[in-house]
């Protein structure tokens, strides 16, 4: 490979908490760009990664490539501009639950809808870290924080759901801590062509400690989390012996594989490329205790981009046009003459 | 009834009904055609915010001014000559623009009871109630006529009647002997899908025509000759277009393609509209989400490399204001144009003003100076667009580019410029570096950083909202942040050396200076010019740039005993001169009506302290 994880290590001394989620997302994301560049043919001054404002927005000054710190919520936009100014760059967004849930919600949607080819990595751990402990758009209904003393009074988004509802075509999750899963999800999102949202589970050590430790404390991990390959059955537990299917309610429901003469062919196929969101959605919305958490790329198919839609408008109008400079343009329309 | 046929220098021609009826094509085909026999043209639309407002009301009057001369126009005159009234309620908004020598033609079946009472009129005598009736007024049942001339046409009722100003354009075709080539031209472009259309507009045209001619009414017919223009070839153009032109002059001159990143806001739209055009020419346009978007989209494709612009009205720069100062102290290329609208919040959000002017100059968090700068005309928004492009491209820095909705509907022939006239803009971008690039190093002459555009091997860097050292690396040391506040104020400051000397037009020394701003010029020109034609000691210095001022705006100040500072607004460019230049008195005219000034009351406010 052309290169490797220290390459993309900036100079500058990481400023995350000892213990920070944020920690583990960016070593991923460090050893995944040698494959991400070498899969999608790529130089280290190809990449671009942009940011909003909240602990995990510091990331571009880590990361050895271009990189653009911005303002609060604004990052989306600003990897559009990125993108759709040219195409050929590969750009990445680092943002938190606040960043492009709240304050952003508005640009994560939308690029979402329009499908622009950037990758976003959000940092969802359940609350505000940089302002020093409020609640976030995902902290869960009651949760206790410095401005909701005796617990939120409103629900949280799944950002997964939303994405999904925004017309998103890829969305995964991972686990701060699965750093082998969070590669694969990169590479995936890289190769995918279109708005690609990673959702990644972290820990705030300070504010929010555990935050999804109810799914990914070491001993419980395997049997409340479901990491989704497409082509392969959904299957989980300690023992592989659980599984996903259909019940006669349209719902999902978890089987004991061997058990009621369930066998593992009954069990559900993970499909990532079904254009229709129906179970792209079921799955995105389990929640422990009555699911499994789905990790992995949950949704991942094809339409058209943004920025590719752009340039071929540009050259097809391009191709047919009269008018080639300034000084035709000026000249076109009615004019007269005055001698 | 002897038919005379005047030679006037100009006149100004004022058409107005209800807001679906047509008059701002009607005041667009008429200015056009004039502009193209060789008047000089300018021209006033003042329409209501909504589309279709209520019928035959006050509020739903659509206005259109155009003043056409055979000498220098400027301004798209204060009263009318004529007016052209659909209904009651156009007359009754409008009466108060004649001349007492006007003539005013009607339609006489709008001008039923109940279309004067919805005017708001207390008597059925309109005419007395508004004190015109010793205006020459044309009672002319124009519906009826249209539908008279188009019983044949096959088309429905309504279709008909919508005609009825094509009958009203005929008329005026006649009263000023215009030719109707040009707008049958534009008919058959208009129609080329629809040709019985065609067919249909230039009947109920020329019977318009006919129709003036054979009545006895219109006793006296009226030329305005060609005026005494420079050679070369004219066109007209509007401020919005202008100003979208102008950033496409830039772009191509600088060899960098065009971004805009923008949110439809009247009266601003259009900029947005006629770049989304001219993809053609390299322009990249993305309607956005959000005014917010707007600027961000265009601040990241500044960092990738495009010529970035962002296009809004007031309400939209407040919501810019924070992405304005991450342009600022990222020192990324950006140029935000504002035309400017009635405010506060939505105000009168179709009529024009100059009330952003605070807005533009310290409307953002921590210390953070933005150069601004303004046009003056409607084709005064090409220049000013394409240099604002110079500044922000070589400077390194976002510039705000302030028009008004008077000069972005507006419109007046121009003289077409060559590109080949136009300066060279050579932006600082790097390809290489020896050692690490340090994004903030500035030259030495401008004070501009480099620009190193992602993609170019070795200047990996990274910029952002966070205060850095010149080398780029993130820093709260008390003294580098006061040190790389004052670089950057003084990279605007240094502007300064770049900009032109503001002139006076006029006398260089003498009684009274006029000082404008911005959209004004027309007014405030014709004013000064009265003057000096009387004799007096009256002077203009209109300001293009803003901030940073030009370098001799004292030395041009000292030179008169007395200043008045005239603007559309409550005094910002006065208090702005007090404080760049507190050695002088400032008077002041403002008005902040949503309406431009009329030449009156510059007079009146210069007769006040001569």
């Amino acid at each position: 490979m052309k290169y490797t994880a220290q390459d993309f290590k900036s100079n500058q001394e990481v400023r995350w908490c000892p213990g920070c989620g944020d920690h583990m997302v960016l070593m991923s994301l460090q050893r995944a760009m040698p494959e991400v560049a070498e899969a999608m043919n790529y130089n280290l001054e190809d990449f671009v990664f942009v940011s909003g404002i909240g602990c995990s927005s510091r990331l571009p000054y880590y990361m050895n490539t271009y990189g653009f710190h911005s303002i609060h919520g604004r990052a989306t936009a600003i990897s559009t501009g990125v993108k759709v100014a040219n195409p050929k760059l590969a750009v990445w967004q680092a943002t938190g639950d606040g960043d492009s849930l709240a304050i952003g919600g508005n640009h994560f949607i939308h690029a979402i809808r329009r499908n622009i080819d950037i990758n976003i990595v959000l940092f969802n751990n359940r609350i505000y870290g940089l302002t020093k402990g409020q609640y976030s758009p995902t902290s869960p209904l009651g949760k206790i924080t410095k401005t909701s003393p005796y617990g939120t009074v409103e629900q949280p988004f799944n950002p997964g759901s939303l994405v999904i509802g925004a017309r998103g075509t890829f969305f995964a999750r991972s686990i701060d801590s699965d750093i082998k899963l969070n590669q694969e999800v990169f590479l995936a999102s890289a190769q995918h062509r279109g708005c690609s949202v990673n959702e990644m589970l972290v820990n705030c050590v300070i504010y929010n400690d555990g935050s999804h430790k109810e799914i990914s404390d070491k001993d419980v991990k395997a049997d409340r989390t479901i990491t989704l390959r497409h082509g392969e059955p959904m299957i989980f537990g300690k023992d592989r012996d659980k599984g996903l299917v259909l019940g006669e309610d349209g719902k999902l429901k978890v089987v004991k594989i061997g058990e009621n003469g369930v066998t593992e062919k009954d069990i559900l196929v993970h499909d990532a490329h079904c254009q229709d969101a129906s179970m792209h959605t079921m799955l995105v919305e389990m929640k422990h205790p009555d699911y499994p958490v789905a990790l992995g790329i949950i949704r991942d198919v094809e339409d058209g981009t943004y920025d590719q839609r752009v340039e071929a408008q540009l050259e097809e109008v391009k191709a047919n046009a009269k008018i080639h400079s300034v000084d035709e343009l000026l000249h076109s329309g009615a004019t007269w003459e005055v001698k | 009834m002897q038919h005379k046929v005047i030679d006037i220098q100009d006149v100004v021609i004022r058409f107005a009904g209800d807001s679906g009826d047509g008059m701002q094509l009607t005041g667009t085909l008429f200015a056009d055609s004039s502009a193209l026999y060789g008047n000089e043209i300018s021209t006033f639309p003042d329409y209501p915010a909504e589309i279709r407002a209520p019928q035959g009301t006050v509020s739903g009057v659509s206005g259109f001014q155009v003043h056409i001369g055979a000498v220098e126009i400027n301004t798209p005159g204060d009263f009318c000559d004529v007016l052209v009234a659909m209904n009651p309620a156009a007359l009754r908004a409008n009466a108060k623009w004649t001349k007492p020598t006007a003539t005013i033609i009607l339609d006489e079946d709008a001008f039923d009871e109940a279309n004067i009472k919805r005017a708001g009129f207390q008597t059925m005598n309109p005419f007395e109630e508004l004190k015109i009736e010793d205006r020459n007024i044309i009672v002319s049942p124009i519906t009826t006529l249209t539908k008279e001339s188009l019983k044949d046409s096959g088309l429905d009722n309504k279709s008909i009647v919508r005609c009825k100003n094509m009958f009203t354009l005929g008329m005026c075709f006649y009263l000023f002997n215009r030719e109707m080539d040009h707008t049958f031209e534009y008919l058959e472009k208009k129609f080329k899908k629809k040709p019985q259309l065609i067919d249909v507009n230039k009947k109920v045209l020329k019977d318009g025509f006919n129709y003036a001619s054979n009545i006895h009414a219109i006793a006296n017919t009226y030329t305005v000759a060609p005026a005494q223009q420079e050679k070369g070839t004219y066109r007209n153009i509007n401020g919005n277009q202008a100003t979208a032109w102008g950033l496409l002059a830039a772009s191509e001159k600088s060899g960098i393609p065009l971004f805009c990143g923008s949110y439809p806001i009247t009266p601003a739209t259009a900029v947005l509209e006629e770049l989304a055009i001219y993809k053609n020419l390299g322009a990249k346009t993305v309607q956005c989400e959000d005014e917010i978007s707007g600027i961000c989209t265009a601040i990241g494709a500044a960092y990738a490399g495009n010529f970035a612009v962002t296009t809004t009205s007031g309400p939209g720069l407040s919501l810019k204001s924070e992405a304005l100062g991450l342009a600022m102290i990222t020192e990324l290329p950006l140029v935000i144009v504002d035309v400017q609208r009635s405010g506060p919040s939505t105000g009168i959000p179709t009529k024009t003003e100059q009330t952003d002017l605070n807005q533009a100059l310290y409307g953002r968090n921590g210390e953070c100076p933005i150069m601004v700068m303004a046009a003056h005309s409607p084709s005064d928004c090409f220049d000013k667009a394409f240099y604002a492009g110079k500044f922000a491209l070589e400077h390194m820095m976002p510039v705000i580019l302030l028009t008004e909705g008077f000069l972005g509907n507006g419109s007046e022939p121009w003289k077409i410029p060559s590109m080949k006239d136009y300066p060279s803009i050579v932006a600082p971008v790097v390809t290489e570096c020896e050692g690490k690039f340090k994004p903030y190093v500035r030259d030495e002459e401008k004070f501009a950083r480099q620009w190193a555009v992602p993609g170019t091997p070795g200047l990996m860097h990274r910029v952002g909202g966070l205060e850095k050292t010149p080398e780029g690396v993130i820093s709260s040391d008390p003294q580098n942040h006061e040190m790389m506040c004052a670089a950057r104020a003084e990279k605007v400051a240094r502007v300064a050396n770049y900009i032109p000397d503001v002139e006076v037009i006029g006398e260089k020394e003498g009684e009274v200076l006029v000082v404008g701003w911005g959209g004004t010029f027309g007014h405030l020109y014709t004013a000064v010019k009265e003057f000096q034609a009387e004799g007096k000691s009256v002077s203009l210095a209109h300001f293009d740039y803003i901030n940073p001022l030009p370098k001799n705006t004292a030395e041009v100040f000292s030179k008169f005993k007395k200043i008045i500072v005239c603007e559309l607004n409550s005094g910002q460019f006065a208090a702005y001169l007090r404080d760049k230049h507190p050695q002088f008195h400032y008077h002041q005219l403002n008005k902040v009506q949503g309406q431009p000034f009329i030449v009156k009351d510059v007079v009146d406010a210069v007769n006040n302290i001569l």
